[in-house]
């Protein structure tokens, strides 16, 4: 059934009165980049979210958890996506903890993602452009461990995080998924040295250098070589997370755009009586609930191991970054001018879809995907 | 659970045991449709064997009660009889505007009488059905339809021309919006059923750009209607007319699968032309995400909560894509695609495939319409 369950219902019933008020725009976002926060998010919310249950969302109930799936990760990542929440969420919560669950590093770092006082991030890019199998960051056996070299870029919350899963190479060649590693790399790893750079939409994302960084052999995650199990079990709850995202600052800055054709006046007339903008709301409209759709059937498949998962994937990435797109090119556009100004939230929108559509795979990259995984 | 699991079983078996191999063979074209009625020319015995055999179960119509001619299945075995007749590769042994169009019409607005007869001869593929809407001046404002019904006392007396008739030509029935009030506009309007055969009653097929006519012309000059065949109040026709609407715009919306699930991309074939691919594929997540979108919607109207504005999305969103789809296999196809009689090309089958999804989001109310529509919903202005 592709409507929600009764406890999903709850959820949602929970967690959007939670972040329109504790995840407003004005007491987070603006707030830390007003601030000049270095995190761009807030640990005091970040603790809350724990305290909801939210940050252990994915995590096993035997390691503290809730047990819940991608489904229940989307209800919450809507209406982060809603409210332009800042928080280490998506990352975290979703990314990290899908990528590290079943191996030894997930009983080491779970109890202070399900407290809401760990923060972990996935260093994959190496380029400006998402390629997960284009990894040349090396990793070389060194008595008990190994040795890291190499650079990482468009790492969210990289300088924020206690531990950074990096992708890095033990064998095979650049474009190749096998001879992949994760390693769990500590953020004061000697060597390691971290670039915090703010983003358009105010978050933060760290350029890596690793030079000689020593790590032991229990900080692989999953198997030596077989990285790409782990990685890809990341990347996708990511994506499907990023999708249920842009799908919620699609449904932000619609809700903005449309209420603000019920109040301006121009002509002496409503903007909204105009035809012009009529049609291009309804066909927003339509595109989102398109989305949704496409964000919910994609996490219903990685909930259920269904071999369609990927596919679907990559369909809710691409569709859910493109229609968001929409919604926020529409929305400053029919907002006129006040939508060019920081003092409006409409180009808040703007700026974050244009982070989470980049996040994980561009809508581009995900469209070869879908004609990759179908066979053309 | 249980209980459905035997009914799959069952299910199984049965149409193992009575679907005709032959029915169990991809539709090559819509020529292989069964429509059923009074004159229609079966393909095979094995057509004819299938509608009846399923028709004797109630199953054209699985859902319906059963007596009126349905199957009397709960949503869940509905679903699992349609899962298992995919399975199988089983046809649908009868399309039909009276399932999809007016039998929930009738469901909702016909009187007892009206649904133990009518509804009974959809079942069984009796009667074939046809759709008086739109006229020569009432096209995208419906509303304005100006065929006129003179109550004569026993009977309607009903004069005027309808047009894009979809095969009047063929149909036994037609279920007629006529105007019996010039008082009100939409508060005016009646929803007539009569007889193809009533004196009175002529069609005229229309040449179409694709060089196919599915649609006609039909005139009523002083056609005689019984009193009993109204459905719903006289003047109260509009809201059976809007009703039938959102079944007809969910109908045609499901057209942007274009009824199968697989890949664009893969079934134009080896795509050389690195732009084309990109647009193909971008075209094949839309579609992805619409199927999506489409499992959605039928989830939602069950549990009772679609937004209003969501048949007139599906339509839009489903027409508009099917367009885009067509195009896009007539680039892959490049002039292959232009030859409109070889042998070849099956007759031109892609070029008139391609111009007849041009009127899907003209038909059943234009994209214009129902952008038009979702916007009232949406934006809910003062006044409007």
């Amino acid at each position: 059934m592709m409507t929600l369950t009764d406890d999903q219902r709850m959820l949602h019933d929970t967690v959007r009165p939670f972040m329109a008020d504790e995840g407003a725009i004005k007491s987070q976002l603006r707030h830390w980049r007003d601030t000049g926060c270095g995190d761009g998010f807030g640990h005091g919310l970040w603790k809350q979210f724990g305290e909801l249950g939210l940050t252990g969302i994915l995590i096993p109930e035997a390691q503290g958890g809730a047990g819940l799936g991608a489904v229940e990760a989307g209800v919450v990542l809507e209406e982060i996506g809603r409210n332009l929440t800042p928080s280490p969420f998506l990352t975290t919560a979703v990314a990290a903890v899908r990528a590290m669950q079943g191996s030894a590093q997930a009983e080491r770092w779970f109890p202070g993602i399900v407290a809401g006082e760990t923060i972990a991030a996935l260093a994959i890019d190496e380029g400006k452009h998402h390629d997960p199998t284009r990894i040349a960051t090396e990793a070389r056996r060194s008595g008990n461990g190994f040795v890291l070299n190499g650079g990482k870029q468009f790492v969210v919350h990289g300088a924020s995080a206690d531990v950074i899963l990096v992708a890095a190479r033990t064998a095979g060649s650049s474009g190749e998924t096998r001879g992949l590693t994760l390693f769990a790399v500590e953020r004061c790893a000697s060597g390691l040295e971290i670039d915090n750079v703010a983003l358009a939409d105010s978050s933060k994302a760290a350029r890596l250098r690793l030079d000689e960084v020593e790590v032991d052999a229990d900080a692989v995650v999953g198997e030596v070589d077989g990285g790409w199990t782990p990685i890809s079990r990341g990347l996708n709850a990511g994506r499907a997370g990023a999708a249920a995202e842009l799908v919620g600052v699609a449904v932000g800055a619609s809700e903005m755009t449309f209420e603000y054709l019920k109040q301006r006046k121009q002509f002496g007339r409503l903007i909204g009586e105009f035809q012009a903008l009529q049609h291009r709301a309804a066909h927003l409209y339509g595109e989102i609930e398109i989305a949704r759709a496409a964000a919910l059937k994609a996490a219903q498949l990685l909930d259920a191991g269904d071999p369609r998962a990927e596919l679907f994937v990559s369909v809710a990435k691409a569709k859910a970054a493109r229609t968001s797109a929409l919604a926020v090119q529409e929305g400053v556009q029919m907002h006129g001018g006040i939508g060019m100004t920081d003092e409006h939230d409409i180009g808040l929108y703007m700026k974050r879809e244009a982070v989470l559509s980049e996040l994980f795979g561009s809508p581009r990259y995900h469209a070869a995907r879908v004609a990759e995984l179908s066979g053309y | 659970m249980a209980d459905l699991e035997v009914f799959r079983a069952e299910t199984r078996a049965w149409l193992e045991a009575n679907c005709p191999a032959e029915m169990r063979t991809p539709m090559r074209s819509e020529k292989d449709a069964c429509w059923g009625g009074r004159h229609f020319e079966y393909a095979s015995p094995a057509q004819k064997q299938w509608l009846d055999v399923m028709a004797s179960r109630g199953w054209t119509v699985p859902d319906w009660p059963r007596e009126y001619g349905g199957g009397g299945l709960s949503p869940a075995e509905t679903k699992i009889l349609k899962e298992e007749m995919a399975a199988l590769g089983c046809r649908p042994p009868l399309t039909s505007f009276g399932i999809s169009m007016l039998g929930p019409a009738l469901l909702k607005y016909g009187n007892e009488e009206q649904k133990k007869r009518f509804l009974t001869e959809i079942a069984r593929g009796e009667i074939r059905w046809c759709q008086g809407y739109s006229e020569p001046g009432a096209g995208s404002d419906l509303a304005g339809l100006q065929t006129k019904a003179e109550d004569k006392g026993d009977h309607f007396l009903v004069n005027g021309q309808k047009v894009w008739t979809s095969y009047a030509d063929q149909a036994d029935w037609i279920f007629c919006l006529v105007r019996t009030s010039t008082e009100s506009k939409h508060g005016g309007i009646s929803f007539l059923l009569f007889d193809m055969e009533s004196p009175g009653v002529s069609t005229k097929p229309i040449l179409l750009i694709s060089g196919n006519s599915p649609f006609c012309e039909t005139f009523f000059d002083d056609v005689k209607v019984p009193k009993n065949q109204l459905v719903g109040d006289e003047n109260k026709g509009w809201d059976v007319a809007k009703y039938l609407l959102g079944h007809e715009r969910e109908m045609i919306s499901g057209i942007g699968l274009g009824g199968e699930r697989e890949a664009l991309g893969k079934a134009v074939g080896p795509i050389e032309d690195p732009l084309l691919r990109a647009e193909i594929a971008a075209f094949d997540v839309d579609a992805l995400a619409f199927a999506a979108m489409s499992e959605r919607f039928i989830d939602q109207l069950k549990a009772g909560e679609a937004h209003p504005a969501m048949p007139s999305i599906m339509k839009y969103a489903g027409t508009e894509l099917n367009k885009r789809r067509h195009e896009l296999i007539m680039a892959a196809g490049g002039s292959d695609t232009l030859e409109w009689d070889s042998e070849r090309s099956k007759g031109g089958k892609s070029a008139r495939d391609w111009l007849r999804t041009k009127a899907n989001s003209i038909e059943g109310g234009t994209s214009e319409v129902q952008l038009g529509i979702v916007a009232k919903h949406i934006l809910r202005l003062p006044g409007a």
